[in-house]
């Protein structure tokens, strides 16, 4: 229907941000594909020579590496059991005929928009402090021995700070999803006579497995790049305990220089990455079909 | 019988929604609740909900102490400042693939959101380096210009599902009628899609306000924007409770306000329109 002159125009119009995020694509990717076959450290610039695949090698036998390999892993894998269980509890608590629901929606809602240094710090040092926090003075309150949180279980801790932040993710997706149920289907299943679990498990569950994909595939887009929440309350510490994938290259680049290692290490991120955003783009696409 | 039944099951339901609801608001009540207390009182245990001498002495002294306007300002400026530049670019590409779809559209669509996949340490260090000789590092302009580029796909996609809710025979009919390509969008297309430019616009000054890879990043003390000044109290200095909910309070506080008007709009744009 569109004339050639709509469609000259057309391109005109979206070639600016064609280019602009094709640029911010291979630019910075290429440089770091690059850095990673080299030996190049800013401490000492002087040395720029080919490293072949050697700072691969480093990264990946590094034993820093599987720790936080396995920390990302633990990291992405315990939030999105938090927030998956959790939120599909609370989305069905919150489809129920409540007084006051737009309040209590604001009130589930309102962590998702606390910025990660706000939330970390808050968590460490008003609740998870072992002198000071709020969780100390209720060991104390009740005769127990006030627990260091972020020195004796700071991945555990760490997950349930970011957890904290994306159940109100998950819940609102899940419930705006419960919204669009077919209430007829629902009553007939229930004049049939079948239970709150049968209803959940044949009904609800089947329902709510596109937006449950959707949830977890996002979240892990952004669970594999959590950063701010460890670099402002253990710094990756004790050791590598609290080391994800993320921070251990920007330890790896910022803080020891060795542009090479690090950018062999944001090669394998994106390798990571690209896993999760395969299955993410198909499901998005068939959206789009639709 | 039944409806006695129910109105039972609603006052349970209503209740245990209440709790949760609060429980998971709590944080966020202590920090404002402590920001308002000194600091004796903020440690002191067993510690008091309410019933505490308020006071307003953390927010002037946060604000001597370290300049705290800079760094808001550094934060609405760089939030601001990059949606608004986002939108600029995004706006005509959303359009012309909406109203004017080509073959590889879709294609295009997709290629766009995978560079939001892309793990930004996985461009840190030459983004870094390239900022160093350009003098871009700890500068409000390099945020802006890093930050537009990081959502510019989310800007795109959201834009893109509303722009493609407008029927496009209205087009057509005013085509029919002589209108030419630039009134057709300022007097038919414009006024239909102010709503969802303004929710995009919503959803990304949160999301670009509330960003703590690159801001932390790239900036030192200058162009610091919210999200790392108050980085700056994971030193010892987060210990002044009441400072830290003071500084903490403030930061959040906005984006609070903004966030509770865009509910509606998260879903469908953190989705990129596969849940509405």
């Amino acid at each position: 229907m569109a004339t050639t002159h709509s469609r000259v125009a057309a391109r005109f119009m979206l070639s600016p941000a064609v280019l602009l995020l094709l640029a911010w694509m291979i630019v910075p990717l290429s440089m770091t594909i690059y850095f990673s076959f080299l030996r190049y450290n800013l401490l000492n610039p002087a040395i720029d020579a080919w490293a072949g695949w050697s700072n691969y090698e480093y990264f990946l036998t590094d034993p820093a590496f599987f720790a936080a390999l396995t920390n990302t892993l633990l990291l992405v894998g315990g939030v999105l059991l938090i927030t998956i269980i959790g939120g599909t509890l609370l989305a069905l608590l919150l489809d129920q005929p409540i007084w006051g629901q737009g309040i209590v929606r604001i009130l589930v809602l309102a962590p998702f928009f606390v910025m990660p240094t706000v939330s970390a710090l808050v968590w460490k040092n008003m609740f998870m402090n072992p002198v000071n926090g709020l969780f100390a003075h209720a060991a104390k309150a009740l005769g127990l021995q006030p627990f260091d949180f972020l020195a004796h279980a700071p991945l555990f801790s760490i997950i349930l700070i970011v957890a904290w932040q994306w159940l109100p993710f998950a819940a609102l997706i899940l419930l705006t999803a419960l919204q669009s149920m077919d209430q007829e289907q629902m009553d007939a299943s229930e004049m049939d006579g079948a239970g709150p679990f049968s209803r959940f498990f044949y009904l609800v569950l089947p329902h709510l497995s596109r937006a449950i994909t959707v949830v977890v595939l996002i979240q892990t887009i952004f669970l594999l790049s959590i950063f701010a929440e460890i670099l402002v309350t253990t710094n990756g510490g004790p050791g590598y305990a609290s080391t994800n994938i993320t921070y251990l290259v920007y330890a790896q680049s910022l803080l020891q220089f060795d542009v090479g290692g690090g950018s062999a290490g944001g090669i394998i991120a994106v390798i990571l990455a690209n896993i999760v955003a395969i299955f993410l783009m198909r499901m998005i696409g068939k959206n789009l079909e639709a | 019988m039944a409806r006695s039944i129910s109105r039972r099951r609603q006052v349970v339901v209503t209740l245990l929604a209440w709790a949760i609801g609060l429980a998971i608001f709590f944080p966020i009540l202590w920090t404002i609740l402590t920001s308002f207390k000194t600091e004796a009182e903020a440690i002191a245990s067993p510690p008091s909900l309410f019933m505490f001498d308020w006071t307003l002495e953390n927010y002037g002294e946060v604000q001597e102490r370290s300049n705290y306007f800079r760094h808001f300002s550094n934060s609405v400026i760089i939030s601001l400042g990059s949606t608004l530049l986002g939108l600029l670019i995004a706006i005509p590409a959303a359009w012309s693939m909406a109203f004017v779809p080509a073959k590889r559209t879709k294609d295009i669509l997709m290629w766009m959101l995978s560079t939001k996949m892309l793990p930004p340490v996985g461009v840190l260090i030459p983004i870094y380096l390239l900022f160093r000789d350009t003098g871009l590092l700890d500068t409000r302009t390099g945020l802006v210009i890093v930050l537009t580029l990081v959502n510019l796909p989310i800007i795109i996609w959201m834009l893109f599902t509303y722009f493609r809710e407008i029927p496009g025979e209205i087009l057509e009919a005013s085509r029919m009628d002589g209108a030419q390509l630039w009134d057709e969008i300022i007097y038919v297309l414009t006024p239909m899609a102010i709503p969802g430019i303004a929710s995009t616009l919503l959803l990304n000054v949160i999301l670009a306000w509330n960003e703590a890879f690159w801001t932390l990043n790239l900036t030192a003390a200058k162009a610091a924007p919210l999200t790392a000044f108050i980085a700056s109290y994971s030193s010892p200095e987060g210990l002044f409770y009441a400072k830290l909910s003071a500084a903490s309070t403030m930061a959040i506080a906005p984006i609070l306000i903004l966030g509770w008007f865009s509910q509606k709009q998260l879903v469908r744009g953190l989705t990129f329109g596969a849940v509405k």
